[in-house]
């Protein structure tokens, strides 16, 4: 049993250099002067060393700690997406305006964020129902505190209490489905789940009964439709930069554990690669409820984004609609829908996190999200704007940036699955997003700044920021070779 | 044919050094509007050289269209390539680039169209900088299409004209240009957006047999597209004459439709071009609206040979509604520039039953045509431009008796007008001669309807020259003053052309005899 433990804590490297990182901020903060951002520093320099850890995994396909947890190509590829944007935000943070205010617990912000990134990795990796709900459970209670950190801002606080009233009923929903499903197999590990699935268990109803309600559960973290009620209020009353930590990190991470649920808990395993998907759950046809839950989180995202003009609401509704294109590739579920999946969170990353990067760098300067307000801005800070004009066109999947090789693959991976009346949705609501996106673009642009607006400046570190995310924008646009290579090879997960 | 440049083809040069210019533009000041505008004219005028290069050096007698080692100036090296993916084999995206005689005289019309842009576009003051790095980048994207082999090429310089159009409409138009940019951008992404789905829908169903590792490799080159044996059995577009291969073709014929832009897909134009600067104008419709009718000969016609059977009556009808509506449009406009906004569509629509017509008469004038219109249209809407700068009005009532006043100018414009309206001796009479004459042979009904478009062409075109050019001079034009220099440059190389094309038509008609009769065997009997 020592020995078990012991090997696996080679494998567990990088989740405690995390753990390590968040004892050194909360020891930190206790001896060091409570202003700046101390925190911060020491959580970046957390997520380098981890991301270090994690390269190092590259190639392992194991399962540690008696199967709980999948050491694979396909969780090292979400680890390092979620490194990735973890290092981002905490730069964010830095040079957010909104979070000043509260530098004297600043330290219990990144406290809580090293939380949060701990709970998505754990989520990303388990295999186990029982992890996988403590995983999310602990994801989602570091986020309610975090949206509610600006707690002078009504917004703020009002955001927190849905989140949380919300999330709890979801993940009551979810408890409710896993032990269902735990009852009728008897068992937690999904390959076990898999297998007792195989053999003969006749209880068709209650088991799409709790599938129905693990969907609900996991739904709501992904803010599908109609799980999605809560993303707007709590996307708008959060910080800035939680609100593009939520809807890249925690989106991403409750994904692969989607994906890793269904992929293993419901396909013939003993099928080599594609086949037979889906095939241990054949009740319902559960390609054609998900396509028509990624139909309608396409479709209600992106017409109720058209009418926002809170930027922070408006991104949260296309990312909304975002989980719709997501969910095409779920729907395939094959190799090549995964892959186009993995294709899409990475580029999405970067172009989803840029936008929210401009929204929080305008808010700064000018204490407003406010569309309307963006008026002029493409004239008085000139790379602001065409960065957030590269963002969005990328958004909306417009060559030649990067958006457009998301859609491209995911498009592509449903028109060889056949899957063409999805396709159709996807494209025409892809038309129909351009016109919100643009809508900023051109309020930046075709509007002169009003009266006595001065031109806005940055310094150094902010645009080196803004181009860190902007150069991948558009260089994997032209030359994505790279991204694909990598999704390719970590498709594959534990035992597949 | 080979031609490089310091190791480079030139059909990269060509596509490329508007891009040069542009980074060049953007590393200027904002005030040194001299250099800005002289860079663009530099690298607009050295296309055209180009251009000229390679009109000397085609070899007329090369077809192209679906043969590989049949296409000139070409370019290809591996863009984009992923190994042996276990799901779909090996993935491939090729730098391909080549031009045969369907596209040859588009090449030359978009350098030409391109230079005249840059000089018509001198005294743009309002944010010099942005608009020529704009401007050059519209250019790359028009040219990369007329020479893109590789589908997935020719959709990215498709979609990359559509932004910085977006923001020279939205920018510096009109009034209404807000309106009129989004509205540009909405229905030409729209096809954008049908055509990329096609794309995807022919990356996966064709598939060819790399020779040295007998590996399937999936491709976006349009020339395997065309070959029917490299479609995968099974998948969706496999097959003659089956209801997805139908279903494609019709995409892709709307998204090429908007473009052109064909009835009923035409609303956008009207709006596009009256708001639109005087320069942008002339590029929208002397190159941008040819992409539409090219497109569908170069991907449409040879890939989708059965669909091009099944749907072509549909074609040529909308081709003759697009005709005669558009001219009673433009008849009943008051507004000079709308009057040749709708003019377009209608003179468009002879390209389109020209070229539905699937014989080497109708192909060859709907091509023609496509040159002669980009110059005339430009012509045209200079001519529209010059009064506007002016007096600041396009009212047509507003004028009279200019010609008194602006004999110059005057004169010049009535080439283009009596060219617009077919009169022998110009070129537009040509290239429409031929393409009523293969819609004849092809059609009758719909030729001899469409042909009654000519006479209503001929009733607003003459009523037009009357109420702007002719009759008494209003007091407030007898200061006007006649053409400048620069004017003249932009007009005087349209104008030679105009009548060089109309008196002796053999040089352009020779580029493309080759490949368009092979075109018209293609898509009869699959040849």
């Amino acid at each position: 049993m020592v020995d078990n433990i012991l090997n696996s804590i080679i494998h567990f490297y990088p989740e405690i250099a995390i753990v390590v990182t968040l004892c050194g901020i909360i020891v930190a903060d206790l001896f060091v002067k409570r202003k700046g951002h101390t925190g911060g520093v020491i959580l970046f320099g957390g997520m380098v060393v981890t991301a270090v850890l994690l390269l190092v995994q590259t190639g392992w396909n194991n399962s540690v700690f008696y199967e709980m947890i999948a050491v694979d190509p396909f969780a090292l590829y979400f680890k390092l997406l979620l490194t990735l944007a973890t290092l981002f935000v905490i730069l964010f943070s830095m040079k957010s305006r909104e979070l000043d205010e509260y530098s004297n617990r600043i330290s219990e912000y990144y406290m809580l964020m090293a939380g949060m990134i701990l709970g998505m990795f754990l989520m990303v990796s388990s295999t186990n129902l029982l992890l996988m709900y403590l995983a999310f459970e602990m994801t989602s209670i570091s986020s309610y505190v975090l949206v509610g950190f600006t707690k002078k801002s009504d917004k703020s606080s009002e955001a927190s209490m849905k989140y949380i009233i919300y999330g709890a009923v979801a993940s009551g929903i979810m408890i409710y489905g896993i032990s269902l499903l735990v009852g009728l197999t008897g068992a937690t590990d999904i390959y076990a789940v898999n297998m007792a699935l195989a053999g003969d268990l006749n209880q068709p109803l209650l088991l799409t009964i709790s599938i129905i309600m693990i969907i609900a559960g996991l739904g709501f973290k992904l803010a599908l439709v109609p799980f999605h009620f809560w993303a707007p209020d709590v996307y708008e009353g959060a910080p800035i930069t939680i609100t593009a930590y939520l809807s890249v990190a925690s989106k991403i991470a409750a994904l692969a554990m989607t994906i890793r649920f269904f992929r293993i808990s419901f396909s013939d395993l003993s099928v080599a690669d594609d086949g037979a998907i889906w095939s241990m759950l054949d009740v319902l046809n559960w390609n054609v409820i998900l396509a028509v839950l990624a139909a309608l989180a396409m479709v209600v995202g992106n017409l109720t984004a058209l009418r926002q003009d809170n930027i922070k609401r408006m991104l949260a509704y296309s990312s909304i609609a975002h989980a719709g294109y997501i969910m095409m590739g779920f729907v395939i579920l094959t190799n090549e829908g995964l892959s186009a999946i993995m294709i899409y969170v990475f580029v999405y990353l970067f172009m989803n996190l840029g936008a929210f990067y401009v929204a929080m760098l305008f808010s700064n300067q000018t204490g407003t999200e406010s569309i309307e307000k963006y008026k002029g801005l493409g004239h008085r800070a000139p790379l602001m704007g065409v960065s957030m004009t590269v963002f969005l066109v990328a958004l909306t999947g417009f060559p030649p940036t990067a958006g457009f090789i998301a859609k491209l693959y995911i498009f592509g991976a449903a028109i060889s699955a056949g899957w063409f009346w999805l396709v159709l949705i996807a494209g025409i609501t892809t038309v129909v997003s351009l016109f919100y996106y643009i809508r900023v673009v051109r309020n930046m642009f075709f509007y002169k700044p009003e009266e006595g607006a001065e031109k806005l400046e940055f310094d150094a570190g902010t645009k080196i920021i803004l181009l860190l995310l902007l150069i991948p924008t558009l260089l994997f646009g032209v030359y994505f070779t790279p991204i694909f290579e990598m999704a390719r090879e970590s498709v594959q997960m534990f035992g597949m | 044919m080979e031609f490089q440049l310091f190791g480079i083809g030139i059909l990269t040069w060509i596509v490329f050094l508007p891009i040069v210019g542009m980074i060049i533009i953007l590393l200027l000041p904002d005030q040194s509007k001299k250099a800005i505008r002289w860079t663009a004219a530099t690298v607009t005028g050295l296309q055209v050289v180009l251009a000229g290069v390679i009109y000397s050096l085609f070899d007329r007698s090369m077809v192209g269209i679906n043969e590989a080692d049949s296409f000139q100036f070409v370019e290809q090296f591996n863009w984009i390539t992923v190994d042996a993916v276990p799901w779909v084999g090996r993935i491939e995206i090729n730098y391909f680039l080549g031009i045969d005689g369907l596209s040859v005289l588009m090449v030359i019309l978009a350098s030409i169209i391109g230079l005249i842009g840059v000089i018509s576009s001198w005294n743009i003051e309002k944010m010099t900088k942005g608009y020529f790095a704009l401007y050059l980048l519209l250019v790359t994207g028009m040219m990369g299409v007329f020479v893109s082999l590789d589908f997935f090429l020719f959709f990215i310089f498709w979609e990359v004209m559509l932004l910085p159009m977006y923001f020279l409409i939205g920018l510096w138009g009109g009034p209404r240009r807000e309106y009129a940019a989004i509205k540009f951008f909405l229905y030409t992404f729209f096809g954008g957006v049908l055509m990329m789905l096609v794309m995807l829908a022919l990356y996966f169903s064709v598939a060819y047999t790399d020779a040295a590792t007998g590996e399937s490799v999936h491709t976006f080159n349009l020339l395997h597209m065309m070959n029917p044996e490299n479609y995968v059995d099974g998948s969706i577009l496999s097959g003659v004459d089956t209801t997805w291969r139908y279903v494609a073709w019709l995409a892709l014929f709307i998204s090429f439709a908007i473009k052109i832009p064909l009835f009923p897909f035409h609303t956008w134009l009207p709006d596009a071009h009256v708001e639109a600067p005087t320069p942008i104008s002339v590029i929208l419709a002397g190159v941008l609206l040819k992409l539409g009718t090219y497109g569908i000969l170069r991907i449409s016609f040879p890939i989708f040979p059965d669909g091009t059977e099944y749907f072509v009556y549909l074609m040529a009808a909308l081709g003759m509604i697009s005709i005669i509506y558009g001219a009673f449009c433009a008849m009943a406009q008051d507004d000079f520039k709308k009057l040749i906004a709708y003019s377009s569509i209608s003179h468009m629509g002879i390209v389109v039953i020209g070229i539905a017509a699937l014989n080497t008469q109708g192909m060859v004038g709907g091509v023609l045509q496509m040159f002669n219109h980009g110059i005339i249209t430009a012509v045209l809407f200079l001519a529209v431009g010059v009064l506007y700068d002016r007096t600041h009005t396009r009212g047509l009532y507003d004028f009279g008796g200019i010609a008194n006043q602006m004999p110059k100018y005057t004169g010049i414009a009535m080439v283009g007008m009596f060219a617009a309206l077919g009169l022998p001796g110009l070129n537009g009479f040509v290239s429409e001669l031929f393409s009523f004459l293969g819609a004849f042979e092809a059609y009758r009904w719909i030729a001899i309807i469409s042909v009654f478009g000519i006479i209503i062409t001929a009733g607003y075109i003459l009523w037009t020259v009357q109420r702007i050019y002719l009759g008494n001079l209003q007091e407030k034009h007898k200061t006007l003053e006649d053409l400048t220099l620069r004017e003249m440059l932009a007009f005087v190389p349209l104008i030679i052309l105009i009548i060089l094309l109309g008196i002796y038509p053999a040089p352009a008609i020779e580029l493309m005899n080759a490949s368009l009769s092979h075109l018209v065997e293609l898509v009869t009997q699959g040849v």
